[in-house]
């Protein structure tokens, strides 16, 4: 397998912070990978060494088989970057962006102007394309970004947090966009600390902390890491709590989680079909109403806190089944 | 996809084929900012004429020129030199800006040359002060300011002008980069208006506390502003021992300037990513 990033012991030291603390990745060529943890776990920090920005205390990195150390400038042929800020100049025009990214990429004037056009097209931009980008919204920004880290092909695509920032649906729209680049071949090295954006476009995903990788996998096995599925239980009545939390523990593997305040009760599970049944049966025999009742697989958020013992960071969306945390590092 | 990848120069001569190209493009995206904004570069270009106006007319009446002579024609190279200050604040905002947004961030990842970011911008702000002082001179002259100097001296009292306003683009991308951000351009105009003032060109060094006196005729500001006095034959050069070497002073200041704010620029630049 041929690798289109590798990191060994990469290490970076801001005065007595350790950004990486032997930071190790390996990507394989044509995927997406993911570089999740939270803010201050070092993800800029290892994309800005991988992108030539950034030198490493220590350590070494290659990215599309070229040390970034040594050999920067052909490096910066074979990347895109696409960081945390649209990187885009807000006073000239859509076109007049990509056209100024793809000069400095010397494509050359009739060549820069065709690419854009292009690009406008494939990132349905071509009607804004006369429009300064300071009036584009939140998710065109993004998808302009990304076309202006695209003008080349480039062999890896870095994304720095693609969507901090952006509503849902223009959260959306980027995701889209990463996909259909996916499809033409370019590796991706995505950084994001929403673990549901991992989950949707990244084939394997390292967790990462305190600068270093504390866990490789695909979504799925790192769900599996935490064991099992989960039945998420939400009443119609609050008194009910303790008679299905009882319920539940007959076939839970371990004390469900209950919160009053939604009126949920989680516990895991490990034969799905068959605990979900039992549940019913046991819910029904007690003749308690519940409102919702669900089998799911963990999300990455539970993973994460399994991983590191703290939970996501404040900017992640608030998700329905927050409050199971507790449940499940009890699970753990 | 067919965009093909051009080779990456090996040569000197292609280098430099490259870096010239890369200025000229960033360049170019500050010229067509004036096309987007022509309102943003009217109001930079005639903030200084409105200050001729309010000093020439409201307040210089009550300004006594040593060795008598017109006010207008004293106050005219101070306000050419207060232009060239000014421009800090245009550079400072640009440079600021940039790496704020991450545009630096995103110059710095792309196969261009380095150094066209810096050269780039500073042909831009160079261009925008020459603008500047063109429109200054067309308003001195309605105001009744002439050069007085022969053709020689005239232009190179322009060239000191140019050469100041050069070592302010050092300290302006300097700022701009420690700044990381344009909010603080606030601190800079603070910064820049003490500058403008503590000096010679509004008013006569003699008319302030001696102490004050002498910090202001020290003021890189003043010795370009007495020579290039001296240079269009305006009145009001004074004779302390600055005032009598300002020529050589008005290229030795800005010699300074640069030569502390070049390599501070240069290293922030390569340390951007702290």
């Amino acid at each position: 397998m041929t690798f289109a990033v590798v990191a060994e012991e990469l290490r970076k030291r801001y005065g007595d912070t350790e950004a990486l603390a032997g930071f190790d990745l390996t990507v394989p060529e044509g995927t997406v990978h993911g570089l999740l943890g939270p803010n201050g776990a070092g993800k800029s920090t290892a994309v800005r060494i991988l992108t030539t920005l950034l030198r490493a205390d220590s350590g070494r990195a290659e990215v599309a088989g070229l040390d970034v150390a040594t050999r920067g400038p052909e490096v910066r042929h074979r990347i895109g970057l696409v960081g945390q800020n649209a990187a885009l100049d807000e006073i000239l025009n859509g076109r007049q962006n990509l056209e100024m990214f793809g000069r400095l990429h010397h494509l050359g004037a009739r060549q820069a102007r065709a690419r854009a056009a292009d690009l406008l097209e494939q990132f349905a931009l071509t009607d804004a394309e006369n429009k300064p980008v300071g009036q584009y919204s939140g998710g065109m920004r993004r998808r302009l970004d990304l076309a202006a880290g695209m003008i080349l092909m480039p062999a890896v695509l870095f994304l720095d947090e693609p969507t901090t920032g952006l509503d849902p649906r223009a959260r959306a729209e980027v995701w889209e966009s990463v996909r259909a680049l996916v499809t033409t071949g370019t590796t991706v090295l995505l950084t994001t600390q929403y673990l549901e954006e991992a989950d949707q476009l990244a084939g394997r995903v390292s967790v990462i902390d305190s600068g270093r990788t504390i866990a490789n996998g695909t979504p799925d096995e790192l769900k599996g890491m935490i064991g099992g599925d989960r039945i998420d239980l939400t009443l119609r009545d609050p008194r009910d709590m303790p008679a299905a939390a009882a319920a539940l523990a007959r076939v839970s593997t371990a004390e469900p989680h209950l919160d009053p305040d939604t009126r949920r009760i989680s516990a895991p599970v490990r034969q799905r079909i068959t605990a979900l049944t039992e549940v019913v049966r046991a819910l029904n025999e007690a003749a308690v109403t519940a409102e919702d009742i669900a089998v799911r697989r963990p999300t990455l958020d539970e993973v994460f806190l399994h991983l590191t013992g703290t939970a996501g960071t404040p900017q992640n969306p608030p998700r329905p089944d927050h409050h199971s945390h507790n449940g499940t590092e009890e699970a753990a | 996809m067919t965009t093909p990848v051009p080779p990456i120069p090996r040569t000197p001569a292609a280098r430099l084929r490259w870096a010239l190209a890369d200025g000229w493009t960033v360049t170019r995206r500050d010229l067509t900012h004036w096309r987007h904004r022509p309102g943003d570069v009217a109001v930079a270009l005639l903030f200084p004429v409105l200050m001729v106006l309010m000093f020439g007319y409201l307040l210089g009446g009550g300004i006594a020129v040593p060795g008598g002579g017109d006010y207008r024609e004293f106050l005219m190279p101070g306000m050419f030199a207060m232009t060239m200050l000014f421009g800090i604040e245009t550079t400072f905002a640009a440079v600021a800006t940039d790496a704020a947004r991450g545009v630096t961030d995103r110059f710095r990842s792309l196969p261009m040359a380095p150094s066209a970011v810096v050269t780039g911008r500073a042909t831009a702000d160079m261009t925008h002060s020459t603008l500047g002082l063109a429109v200054m001179i067309g308003c001195g002259l309605a105001v009744g300011w002439r050069s007085h100097g022969d053709a020689g001296d005239t232009l190179l009292a322009i060239a000191l002008l140019l050469l100041l306003r050069l070592a302010f683009l050092w300290i302006g991308i300097y700022l701009g980069l420690l700044a990381r951000g344009p909010e603080s351009l606030a601190a800079v105009q603070i910064l820049v208006w003490p500058v403008g003032f503590l000096s010679n060109a509004f008013v006569p060094t003699a008319t302030m506390p001696a102490w004050l006196g002498t910090l202001a005729e020290w003021n890189p500001l003043s010795s370009t502003v007495t020579a290039v006095r001296a240079l269009f034959g305006n009145p009001g050069t004074g004779d302390s021992w600055i005032a009598q070497h300002a020529l050589p002073m008005a290229v030795a200041w800005p010699a300074l300037l640069i030569a502390i704010f070049f390599p501070l620029s240069v290293r922030c630049y390569r340390r951007l990513d702290r």
